[in-house]
């Protein structure tokens, strides 16, 4: 087990790092990379405070995702707010629209599956009103008018988005570091683990697991509003379709749910193969999309712990502290 | 013993699951500082019983009241807050983690900071005697260091009544002779426990009250000497009409026939 120190340390190596690719590089192509990698880690990062760390399971986090990019839109075009202003209102908004679904699920008591379901459903709900109503431009979408400038957070260069990504990146690493040194976290992992024996010394499982949708819908929700402010384009397909959702758990499954560095090696190895299919395939669509699938179908079958649990397994086996942990009774 | 309020009242529960009334018309009082037992033979309600005491389980009828408050089908959550905790017979370790942080769980109930949660952990394993695996997996312990993780983990929310469940169960007579200073330290440490046990024998020494629960209802109460020579409890344990035979038999010439009763 680290110490808080110790994934201080390591966030802010990482965030020193990375901050400084732009720095050393100007080539589009490593910049795009390194921006489009850093917004994969941040929605598998988002994923994994509520299915990694909470051991609940969402197929619809675009739900969050598309709520956060349309407050985002919406807030700058119809009410002439500043991004940066309207970010933390995205990620409220998100934030809101998780706690009406995370208390209506866990309320009812769903979990595994059905919380998986009724998460995609309402996803599809969002996307379908989405497509109706006409402040969210319907199915055309909406287009946020290009005004370059950094206050107005829209960069002349790939850097500033870069940076600004990072530092939603960092803001969703601290929150996960949080959770491993903190009563809450131990709470919600005991709840992840099994909830019969949480609630029997004291945790109230409704409370631990709302409080860590709403993390996850916040950050989730930044996502979105970070897109937004990237591409200056959204649609309902887009917004609350089945991709983004994807994408964020495969990215934190395949990198070890439940881990701090999981997603963002997850996420990071699966923008590589994707960019490299992508190269070798041509732009046939949807070609990530396979792969993603494959690669978590190999990963569930052969590294259920993910990339994150190669290097655990191995440090254990040197150990001799015997077979790695079966995880014996499986929460349900 | 002196007629002080009860800790924990059991006033006319009644839980049925369809046609099985799994227990009917149970009422107990629980006296503060001891250490009392609940037997009986598989199947009699008394993992039940301990549900609806803890929360888990919603009673059809009847009262729990916990040190004069009353409740009756409250979340165990709150109850575990309020100083009530149960174990679980079919233990519940948080598998994935070690002991030490599965044992910080129950301390963080009234430590918010994580230093002094796992420090609290610590002492606890000390304690129950789980000192040097404190860092093991929790999946990896064997069945008596389930049984006692199941244990420091309750005794880390520091509960003024304990309920266990079956803590003695499928260990060896070695583990057990292990296990029974451990509970009687913790009794003495000013936590009234009250225990299920299916093993006779094993609380006769230990439990200052029993109860004998069978087919749901209380057939029996007192001490442990009370309890295993009362016929309704021989008969429960090994069948009707042996309480009958076991007398004959008595009135004959063997010498005590109320050791039978420890043989179930």
């Amino acid at each position: 087990m680290s110490t808080p120190r110790h994934d201080l340390l390591r966030i802010a190596l990482f965030v020193l790092a990375v901050g400084l690719v732009p720095v050393f590089s100007n080539s589009g192509v490593v910049l795009n990379f390194t921006m489009t990698a850093l917004y994969a880690c941040l929605i598998a990062q988002a994923w994994n405070i509520l299915g990694g760390y909470g051991g609940q399971f969402s197929f619809g986090h675009a739900l969050f995702f598309g709520t956060g990019a349309y407050a985002h839109a919406i807030a700058q075009m119809q009410w002439g707010l500043n991004p940066w202003l309207s970010l933390p209102l995205a990620m409220g908004m998100a934030l809101a629209v998780g706690a009406c679904v995370g208390a209506a699920s866990f309320r009812y008591g769903l979990k595994g599956s059905y919380f998986a379901l009724v998460t995609l459903a309402f996803a599809e709900v969002f996307r379908i009103v989405a497509t109706s109503v006409p402040f969210t431009g319907a199915g055309v979408g909406l287009m946020l008018p290009l005004r370059e400038s950094a206050a107005n957070m829209q960069f002349a260069s790939r850097a500033g988005y870069v940076w600004l990504v990072l530092g939603l990146v960092t803001l969703a690493l601290l929150v996960t570091a949080w959770l491993r040194h903190s009563r809450f976290g131990a709470c919600l992992q005991a709840v992840r683990d099994n909830e019969d024996a949480a609630r029997a010394v004291g945790v109230d499982p409704l409370r631990v697991k709302l409080l860590a949708t709403l993390l996850s819908a916040a950050l989730m929700g930044a996502a979105g509003a970070f897109y937004v402010q990237v591409f200056q384009y959204i649609d309902p397909g887009i917004a609350y379709g089945p991709h983004t959702s994807v994408e964020a758990l495969v990215g934190a499954i395949v990198g070890g749910m439940g881990t701090l560095w999981g997603p963002v090696l997850g996420a990071l190895g699966l923008h590589l193969l994707a960019d490299l299919t992508r190269n070798l395939f041509g732009q046939l669509p949807g070609i990530n999309m396979v792969i993603y699938g494959a690669v978590l179908v190999l990963i569930v079958m052969f590294l259920p712990r993910g990339i994150a649990g190669l290097g655990q397994f191995t440090w254990r086996q040197g150990l001799g502290s015997g077979r790695p942990p079966s995880g014996g009774k499986e929460p349900s | 013993m002196s007629t002080g309020q009860a800790l924990l009242d059991i006033r006319q529960l009644h839980k049925s699951f369809g046609g099985l009334k799994a227990v009917q018309d149970v009422s107990l009082q629980v006296m503060p500082g001891q250490l009392s037992a609940l037997i009986g033979p598989n199947g009699a309600g008394k993992t039940t019983l301990f549900a609806l005491m803890s929360g888990f389980l919603r009673p059809d009828r009847g009262q729990v009241v916990f040190d004069g408050q009353d409740i009756t089908a409250q979340a165990p959550e709150r109850n575990a807050r309020l100083g009530l905790t149960r174990t679980f017979q079919i233990v519940q370790p948080f598998a994935a983690q070690t002991v030490r942080e599965n044992i910080a769980v129950g301390a963080h109930l009234h430590l918010a900071s994580r230093a002094q949660a796992l420090a609290q952990a610590e002492a606890v394993a000390q304690q129950v005697g789980l000192a040097p695996q404190l860092d093991k997996l929790a999946g990896e312990l064997t069945v008596a260091g389930r049984k006692r993780l199941e244990l420091a983990r309750a005794l880390a929310t520091r509960p003024r009544l304990l309920l266990l469940d079956e803590v003695l169960a499928g260990l060896n007579p070695q583990e057990i002779a292990e296990m029974i200073p451990v509970v009687q330290g913790i009794v003495r440490s000013g936590v009234t426990v009250l225990m299920i046990e299916h093993v006779m024998q094993a609380v006769m020494g230990l439990a200052s009250q029993v109860w004998v629960l069978a087919q749901g209802q209380l057939i029996a109460q007192g001490t442990p000497a009370e309890v295993t020579s009362h016929p309704a409890v021989v008969e429960a344990y090994l069948g009707h009409g042996t309480a009958e035979r076991l007398r004959q038999r008595a009135a004959g010439a063997a010498p005590h026939a109320t050791g039978a009763g420890a043989a179930a």
